[in-house]
């Protein structure tokens, strides 16, 4: 026995909302996110990730609001994304009860952040989130690029390369998400994220695609990721944490009961 | 008056560990009707007249041990340490050690006798698969010794690391968990009415939150 590979629902959140929709039958208000991350840490939750996505920086305050709120309720890791652009932002999150913070376009457009983040705040709380697309490449291996701006910005950055660096840099975990699988239900682009497991010595976190439980196995089994996340299949109660966890235990995958 | 200082020495999240604490003593008070008081401080006196203090840490040690050296931290703990209880927690554990090798070496408070070693780049499992670094995730931990912080928490209870460096323990007998990671690791100690854990109690759900209220519980003694 040991360590468990992780199971970690994400929340979108818009303006302290969770987004998206999530229907849980018997909590009073279902886009209140500190309901939900209850919900879920109580289903057997191994994280919570809370994306923001609101769109006007002014209304950070509330996200932080958010954060505290869940933070004082919910006994499990919580990471949070979307938005962070300074090592001010970093420390205002971590001090409301965050335990990780994600950064994705931030990270592309200064690099330096990351090292600078994870000199001050150690590396365990440094997630390199990385949207990745296939590009065409006639005749060669599969190859990968970086996208930004919630996978709508091109940025010519190779992904191998890109996820190598951020580690150098002192990324203490990868969150991979890949743009042709994500919201399709078509499971993980294993081959991906296989790739990038490979390329690095901290934990990948294997994002976009799923649609069912075998996706969520398949992840780990053959995406070599060591946790994975998802959304909708947990939102929309196709299937609870606990099934997954079951399902993945007939796998032969060890989890966290 | 259950009163429980939570040294605060400028080393990111004390957040989670204070409301984990603040959360188990709203239980504890709802049943035994004493009031639990958590504080975030630096200050020695208030430190003093704590019935417990909590020695967290988070980050790279060479920062946290300039900060504790800045704070005079160190002798905090080691008037602390003399006399109620106290719980370590992660860095603050490996603090508690002689030496470390992060960072290109770095003396620790020396409280207990043992170094803090990398887990290197090339950590492989039993089956010779390699293994990430850090740990992190919720892992199985062995209970090796009977203690009071165990109470109630089932043995090989998963708890919740995330780490790059490990204790290891001259004195031995000291130990009071272990994990599997590539190697068999120390995931708790216990000196007198000192325990400390690698992982994180207060990230642990509802193993975490028993050991932190059989915390607040404690009379230092076992």
């Amino acid at each position: 026995m040991g360590l468990a590979k992780r199971i970690i629902p994400c929340l979108d959140c818009d303006n302290g909302r969770v987004v998206k929709g999530v229907r849980f039958v018997d909590i009073r208000d279902a886009g209140d996110p500190v309901e939900v991350s209850k919900r879920y840490c109580e289903a057997g939750a191994d994280e919570i990730t809370f994306l923001d996505i609101t769109a006007s920086h002014q209304d950070r305050d509330t996200t932080v609001e958010t954060v505290r709120a869940i933070a004082s309720q919910v006994f499990i890791p919580l990471t949070v994304g979307g938005g962070i652009r300074t090592l001010e932002d970093i420390r205002i999150l971590l001090n409301a009860g965050a335990d990780k913070v994600s950064i994705n376009t931030s990270a592309v457009k200064n690099p330096e952040l990351v090292k600078q983040a994870s000199a001050r705040f150690g590396s365990q709380c440094i997630v390199v989130a990385v949207d990745a697309k296939q590009v065409p490449a006639s005749g060669e291996m599969p190859r990968w690029e970086i996208f930004t701006h919630g996978g709508r910005k091109a940025t010519g950055i190779e992904l191998l390369g890109w996820v190598k660096r951020m580690v150098d840099s002192g990324a203490g975990e990868i969150l991979l998400t890949s743009m042709d699988r994500d919201g399709t239900k078509k499971g993980f682009d294993l081959a991906l994220n296989r790739a990038v497991s490979e390329a690095v010595c901290v934990p990948l976190i294997a994002s976009g695609g799923v649609g069912s439980l075998e996706h969520l196995a398949e992840g780990v089994l053959l995406g070599h990721a060591d946790a994975v996340l998802a959304a909708s299949i947990f939102h929309f109660q196709e299937y609870s944490i606990q099934q997954a966890k079951q399902y993945m235990v007939s796998q032969g995958i060890e989890v966290r009961l | 008056m259950n009163k429980i200082a939570v040294i605060d020495y400028g080393m990111g999240n004390l957040h989670s560990v204070a409301k984990a604490l603040e959360h188990v003593g709203n239980e504890l008070t709802a049943r035994t009707g004493e009031p639990t008081q958590v504080l975030v401080t630096a200050n020695p006196e208030r430190i003093a007249t704590a019935d417990r203090v909590v020695f967290p840490g988070v980050g790279a040690i060479r920062d946290c041990m300039a900060e504790i050296h800045r704070l005079n931290v160190g002798e905090i703990v080691a008037i602390a340490m003399k006399s109620k209880p106290v719980l370590a927690i992660c860095v603050g554990m490996q603090a508690l050690m002689q030496v470390s090798e992060e960072n290109g070496g770095v003396d620790c408070l020396g409280f207990m006798k043992g170094k803090v070693r990398y887990f290197g780049d090339s950590l492989l499992d039993r089956q010779g698969q390699r293994l990430k670094v850090p740990h992190m995730g919720w892992n199985q931990v062995k209970q090796t010794r009977l203690h009071p912080l165990w109470k109630d928490v089932p043995d090989k209870s998963r708890f919740y690391f995330v780490h790059s460096y490990y204790v290891q323990m001259d004195e031995v007998e000291k130990i009071t968990g272990v994990t599997d990671y590539g190697t068999e690791l120390v995931a708790s100690l216990a000196d007198n009415n000192i325990f400390a854990t690698q992982f994180h109690p207060e990230k642990s759900q509802t193993s975490g939150l028993k050991l932190l209220s059989n915390f607040l519980q404690w009379d230092g003694s076992c």
